[in-house]
């Protein structure tokens, strides 16, 4: 198994994140998931749309694309429909995936394209400093939301499956063995597989809202974090506050680009006129 | 010459598409275009190519970088709103030198406007609609096979020079159907982009944006072994972010640089009794039929005018219309716009120094213009 290291653009660190961020540990979890999957290093792509977490793919030593704000999912379509036997990673934010980039994830999951996508949630716009996201807790302070945020937030895994995500699965920075098989799993699936990964940015969210420093903030998530087994036992008063983790969804189903193939190798025995 | 067909302009659009070799088509339903993404979803899954409709305008443009980045020739279709929606995407083409095609199949605005009616408001867009500086090609047919021709052409420019190419159809263009013989694409001269040769550039040594190979360095696609970053941050020659404002500047003035290349290589256009003519109309797209008429009513009427039809729209070919300024007392520029095309004009017959007069003929009722309408501008130019 490769040492992580052999995926890293050596040259191009150190890395832009903050001190505490969670998003090195977060890299390092899907590094050692792709690992354990072993692909040759060219056949791998990274792409990424805009945000902390979308400056991931360019450190990493495969086929990477830093794209515009949202659309990752939309331009990693894209090239797995043109090729097919590559192995194509999204690396999101919340804000990339569930704001700007919404209709492309639901639209990706609804096809089942063989895309693994990991949401690296971190409840903020941390690049331009601090603003909500669909994802930041209701009542939490953003520098947009000054006076505590008024909107409930989406729960990303729930929407990953009811589009039709075949596979759906959430961790933590702080659960990072866990998270590694999570993504690993991802990677393994052949439909479009969702992994939302709870970060830590104690400089644009736990700050403001008094959630300690770094450490603090992998505490929170160690102590809040239930798995899904335990969590079926759990009445919903019980996990309120919680944060369910573990494989939510996991239920293969046809490829998009195996049904395109097949509709190309049925047109081509049907050779017949050509279509209007 | 294939056999003699009766096709719409859109059909004729896709056609060129795929004689040039498009392989991939990322698109989403917009009039007056759809025709284009309908006949490319009939014919690319049974040409070994890939057609997808994606969830919006925004997706399928980036569908489409994302395939070209792939290796395969791509192309998208849209008009009016579609055609602004793309326009981040396009620039990210732009400064990431994706080639890709962007039919806009152009429809009166603004807004909603008319999806069934002709209009040209977007020849400026097409050149300056995404931000920042950057260079963006785009061809204007003005008839059937014209439309055939500047596709097939916007595909070599774009694979040759890297860049997104516009062809600027409008939905006279797009709609009217004419007989015509599309040539055998064998006959074609076709152009692939330039990949890196493995036996002369170690991936270790690849440069994805080498300043050096002025202006257009070679390209690899994603998956041939040469693994590089693409970001629509400012980069340098290995494509990584930079924030040096040497790197940023020889970036960006490269990229510029593209457009003086297009100059030398794709300006079209074509002129019909321009040499002595003192009345000189210069029009694009679907004008170009009715001028052509008021034209030749103006010769039999003893009048010295003549035509001049860009094809190429940008860059535009201002050099020769300065020259044509020397000789024309008066040019008249009929546009489905309220003048667009015409602030070229001006800028280039100006500068000529002559004491020409142009006036601007703008229509933005989403009819063409009747043969009778420029007619009669030639003739009140006399008075």
């Amino acid at each position: 198994m490769p040492a992580i290291s052999e995926y890293l653009r050596s040259g191009v660190l150190p890395h832009i994140w903050c001190p505490g961020c969670g998003h090195g540990i977060i890299l390092a979890a899907i590094l050692r998931a792709i690992a354990r999957v072993d692909p040759p290093k060219d056949e791998v792509v990274v792409v990424s749309g805009i945000g902390c977490a979308s400056r991931a793919p360019g450190y990493l030593d495969f086929n990477t694309l830093h794209t515009t704000h949202g659309r990752a999912l939309a331009f990693a379509t894209g090239i797995k429909l043109a090729k097919p036997n590559m192995r194509v990673i999204v690396i999101t934010g919340d804000g990339d995936a569930a704001a700007i980039g919404g209709n492309h994830l639901i639209h990706a999951a609804r096809r089942n394209i063989g895309i693994t996508t990991i949401c690296f949630n971190n409840s903020i716009y941390g690049m331009t400093g601090g603003q909500y996201s669909p994802l930041t807790p209701v009542g939490a302070t953003a520098t947009t939301a000054p006076y505590g945020h008024l909107e409930p937030s989406f729960d990303l895994c729930e929407l990953a499956r009811a589009s039709g995500a075949s596979f759906v699965a959430r961790g933590t920075a702080y659960h990072t063995n866990a998270l590694t098989d999570l993504v690993y799993q991802a990677l393994e699936n052949k439909g479009f597989s969702f992994v939302e990964a709870i970060s830590q940015c104690p400089v644009s969210y736990g700050r403001r809202n008094k959630l300690g420093d770094a450490a603090a903030m992998l505490t929170w998530q160690k102590e809040h974090a239930v798995n899904v087994r335990a969590a079926a036992k759990l009445s919903p008063e019980e996990l309120q506050g919680k944060v369910v983790t573990g494989v939510l969804h996991n239920s293969p189903r046809q490829e998009y680009t195996d049904a395109y193939a097949e509709l190309a190798a049925r047109l081509s025995q049907s050779k017949g006129g050509r279509p209007a | 010459m294939s056999a003699a067909r009766l096709i719409q302009g859109n059909e004729a659009c896709a056609e060129g598409a795929l004689a040039a070799g498009c392989r991939f088509f990322g698109g989403y339903p917009i009039t007056p275009s759809t025709e284009i993404a309908e006949m490319m979803a009939a014919r690319l899954p049974r040409v070994g190519g890939k057609f997808i409709q994606m969830e919006d305008e925004i997706a399928s443009m980036a569908a489409i970088i994302g395939a070209s980045l792939a290796g395969l020739k791509v192309m998208t279709a849209t008009s009016g709103p579609g055609f602004s929606l793309k326009l981040e995407n396009v620039g990210f083409a732009a400064m990431c030198e994706v080639p890709c095609v962007i039919a806009n199949v152009q429809r009166a605005g603004p807004s909603t406007g008319g999806p069934t009616a002709v209009g040209q408001g977007d020849i400026m867009q097409a050149r300056w609609g995404t931000h920042g500086d950057h260079p963006t090609v785009a061809f204007m047919p003005y008839s059937v096979r014209d439309s055939f021709d500047l596709t097939v052409t916007g595909f070599n420019c774009a694979e040759e020079l890297r860049v997104p190419v516009v062809i600027l159809l409008d939905e006279v263009i797009g709609h009217m159907r004419e007989r015509v013989e599309l040539p055998d694409p064998a006959m074609l001269s076709i152009i692939d982009r330039r990949r890196p040769d493995p036996s002369v550039t170690a991936p270790s040594d690849y440069l994805p944006y080498d300043h050096s190979a002025e202006p257009v360095p070679a390209m690899a696609d994603f998956g041939s072994g040469y693994r590089y970053h693409v970001t629509g941050l400012h980069h340098n020659e290995r494509g990584m972010p930079t924030g040096k404002a040497p790197e940023i500047d020889r970036l960006v003035r490269r990229l510029a640089a593209k457009m003086e290349l297009a100059r030398e290589k794709y300006l079209l256009y074509e002129e019909h009794e321009t040499e002595d003519a003192e009345i000189l109309v210069i029009a694009g797209g679907s004008p170009v039929r009715p001028a052509k008429r008021a034209v030749r009513m103006a010769r039999e009427a003893g009048i010295r005018a003549g035509l001049f039809v860009p094809r190429t729209i940008w860059p535009f070919p201002g050099d020769r219309v300065r020259e044509l300024a020397r000789t024309a007392r008066r040019i008249i520029v009929p546009e489905l716009n309220l003048g667009q095309m015409v602030l070229e004009v001006e800028r280039y017959a100006y500068s000529s120094g002559a004491p020409v007069k142009i006036e601007s003929l703008g229509r933005v009722d989403g009819e063409l213009f009747t043969p009778g309408q420029i007619y009669t501008a030639i003739q009140e130019a006399l008075l």
